[in-house]
């Protein structure tokens, strides 16, 4: 029997009021290009890849040496980011090029592992840094698998795993220290600052001295920008920093997600659809003939 | 023995200098020797091989002479004795008596305690007593070399004497603890001529030792190093490595475990005079865990490993799959596709035909 329009009516503002409590998923507002957003710098053509910053971490963050590179377990040689090295200091030698490059969280201005965390362990927090709590960490790894930079690692070793990455010292930011890594820099080829200082200063070196760098700051604009910036000699795609556009990694996912959501409309419609179609074979089936 | 003044300061300057002293120091050397203010020194020998004895002999900064003449008062040492017998104990008592309370008690050997000590005995008394004697009555105790440290070759497994340490005797007494197969005698220098000028005792570590000498260990300062952060060892001996002078720790150097300042300070004032520079491993005899228990040749681990002279690439080698995983997997996949399509087959074939009428079967209307 035809469902009438007088119930379906009815129906439909019973949904609406049920509905009503629970406030729409809001819109993102992003903490873009805010003046307290602290970051570092890293430069390159100053590192001669030395590691004491790899060395510091590890000292600074109570992390072992990751061993994983050398069979003899004689060195602290992650062969990547890992568990228990949250900086490596890479490696590009190739047609006569060579360059260092510190591979770290970029802490993202609009990061993607943040967006793809669904319950909020990874964090923009305070200075804009993507912090971690192991308290809301479930281990689904979608910001492993999010990550446009491979940062996040999982504790594969550990019964109790947690997610390791960079998260800018922020114990040694409370103690009015600056983190590990810029502090032992000996030649301060990685510096500690706001995020509007560190462009400033990349820029004024890009302006003064245009023939030692590529002319890009990357994270300028990258992936909606980063707060952990890079000057190099060499082509940022030769040294794992893929070319990412200017729009924020989850921006595609997000307006998807968050279209769909819109207004309620969109699940309304659906759940209404198939209210209809239920109820209309439930009175099907009570009234055979 | 120097004959002026002018030579004597230079041996004291020389003194403080090779012990990391400032000229500061020196000048307050001069300035006690000048007031007559020599420490006296009594040095006790029990399981001992005389080498750190000998090994302080072989310095000349300053010359043993110029030591036990000008900066100490050595009132007993067996070795450098003149007396002998009787005179020499009596020259013991005398020393004790005058000095009693500020003199500097040095011990060289272990001290075996079983059976109440009687594998040593000097002059009818066991070292036992003389050691709980003497010492009880110093101002200061020296333990020098491994075997006063804590009873080293003596005390190797199965220990038939009971050797001990002369802290293990002495409870209650600060003693530093100088060891080393033998000693480095700079360091024993260090510590006589700080408590003679300052009247204290270097800052010490938990084992009893200065940290002046021994707060870092040999792997951190050793001149090999380069060669062990590059990758580069020698793998046996007299091979290429090995007579280019390469990392010796695959062939058990102890030195990244060994607290000790060898690699710094080396022996009898010849460069290079010490294991490692001579191509041996460090054998680790600063160390109670590791000399006369670890075998020579056994390699250590690495307690706090640090990044080689080598780099990670850009991008980080993919572990692959090898195809006898995936055939594995492969066989699995199959398997449950093929179970579940045939428990459909027969799952769908038990359900009777719905009142003969021939259609398609369905499963029977849920229960409320």
């Amino acid at each position: 029997m035809a469902l009438s329009r007088r119930a379906a009516l009815k129906g439909l503002a019973a949904a609406g009021m049920a509905v009503a409590g629970v406030r729409p998923a809001q819109a993102v507002t992003l903490p873009v290009r805010q003046t307290d957003a602290l970051g570092l710098l890293y430069d390159a053509t100053l590192c001669i890849g030395c590691k004491t910053c790899m060395v510091a971490c590890n000292e600074a963050n109570s992390l072992p040496a990751d061993t994983s590179g050398s069979p003899a377990k004689l060195y602290h040689k992650p062969i990547d980011l890992s568990e228990k090295a949250k900086t490596v200091i890479k490696l590009y030698a190739q047609d006569g090029e060579q360059a260092f490059v510190k591979a770290q969280c970029l802490h993202c201005v609009d990061p993607a592992c943040t967006s793809a965390c669904m319950l909020g362990a990874l964090k923009k927090r305070e200075f804009g840094i993507v912090t971690y709590d192991p308290d809301l960490c479930v281990g689904c790894r979608y910001c492993e698998v999010a990550c446009p930079f491979n940062v996040p690692k999982f504790e594969w070793s550990s019964a109790a795993p947690k997610i390791v990455k960079c998260e800018l010292c922020r114990e040694r930011l409370a103690a009015g220290k600056e983190p590990a890594c810029t502090e032992v820099c000996p030649r301060h080829a990685v510096i500690f600052g706001k995020r509007t200082d560190l462009l400033d200063e990349a820029h004024r070196r890009l302006h003064d001295t245009p023939d030692r760098y590529v002319p890009k700051v990357y994270g300028e604009t990258d992936a909606g920008g980063t707060q952990v910036l890079y000057l190099s000699h060499v082509p940022f795609e030769k040294v794992g920093f893929p070319a990412l556009g200017d729009e924020p990694a989850p921006s595609l996912a997000r307006s998807i997600q968050h279209g769909i959501y819109r207004g309620f409309i969109a699940p309304l419609a659906l759940y209404a659809a198939l209210g209809a179609v239920i109820y209309r074979n439930r009175r099907a089936d009570d009234n055979p003939r | 023995m120097p004959s002026s003044r002018r030579e004597f300061v230079r041996l004291c300057t020389l003194a403080a200098a090779s012990i990391g002293l400032g000229p500061l120091a020196a000048q307050r050397f001069v300035e006690a020797a000048g007031k007559g203010l020599r420490p006296s020194v009594i040095w006790l020998q029990f399981q001992e091989c005389t080498g750190c004895t000998e090994s302080l002999l072989r310095t000349a900064h300053p010359a043993v002479d110029d030591l036990i003449f000008d900066l100490i008062s050595l009132d007993y040492h067996e070795t450098l004795f003149a007396a002998a017998g009787h005179q020499a104990e009596a020259a013991l008592k005398q020393a004790m008596r005058t000095n009693a309370g500020k003199y500097v008690c040095v011990v060289e050997g272990a001290i075996p305690t079983k059976e109440n000590g009687i594998y040593c005995m000097i002059g009818g008394r066991t070292a036992l007593d003389i050691v709980q004697e003497v010492g009880g009555q110093a101002g200061a105790v020296i333990a020098l070399g491994s075997c006063a440290s804590w009873g080293g070759i003596p005390s190797a497994d199965p220990n038939p004497t009971g050797a001990v340490g002369a802290h293990d005797v002495l409870k209650g007494k600060t003693v530093v603890n100088i060891p080393g197969c033998p000693a480095n005698p700079y360091n024993f220098l260090g510590t006589v001529l700080q408590y003679a000028t300052y009247g204290t005792l270097p800052a010490l570590d938990a084992e009893g030792r200065p940290k002046f000498a021994y707060g870092q260990t040999i792997h951190e300062h050793c001149p090999r190093r380069a060669h062990f952060d590059a990758g580069r060892f020698a793998e046996k001996y007299g091979d290429e490595g090995h007579r280019s002078g390469y990392c010796l720790y695959k062939l058990g150097c102890k030195g990244p475990v060994t607290y000790a300042n060898c690699s710094v300070q080396h022996f009898g004032d010849v460069d290079g005079a010490w294991p490692i520079g001579l191509g041996h491993p460090c054998f680790g005899c600063t160390e109670q865990k590791i000399a006369f228990r670890v075998p020579l040749h056994t390699t250590v681990e690495i307690r706090r490993p640090v990044p080689p002279d080598t780099y990670a690439p850009i991008h980080a080698p993919q572990g692959g799959v090898s195809p006898v995983a995936t055939a594995v997997g492969g066989a699995i996949v199959g398997a449950l596709a093929g179970a579940g399509f045939v428990a459909s087959r027969k799952l769908s074939a038990d359900v009777p035909p719905q009142d003969g009428s021939g259609g398609p079967p369905v499963s029977p209307p849920p229960e409320v």
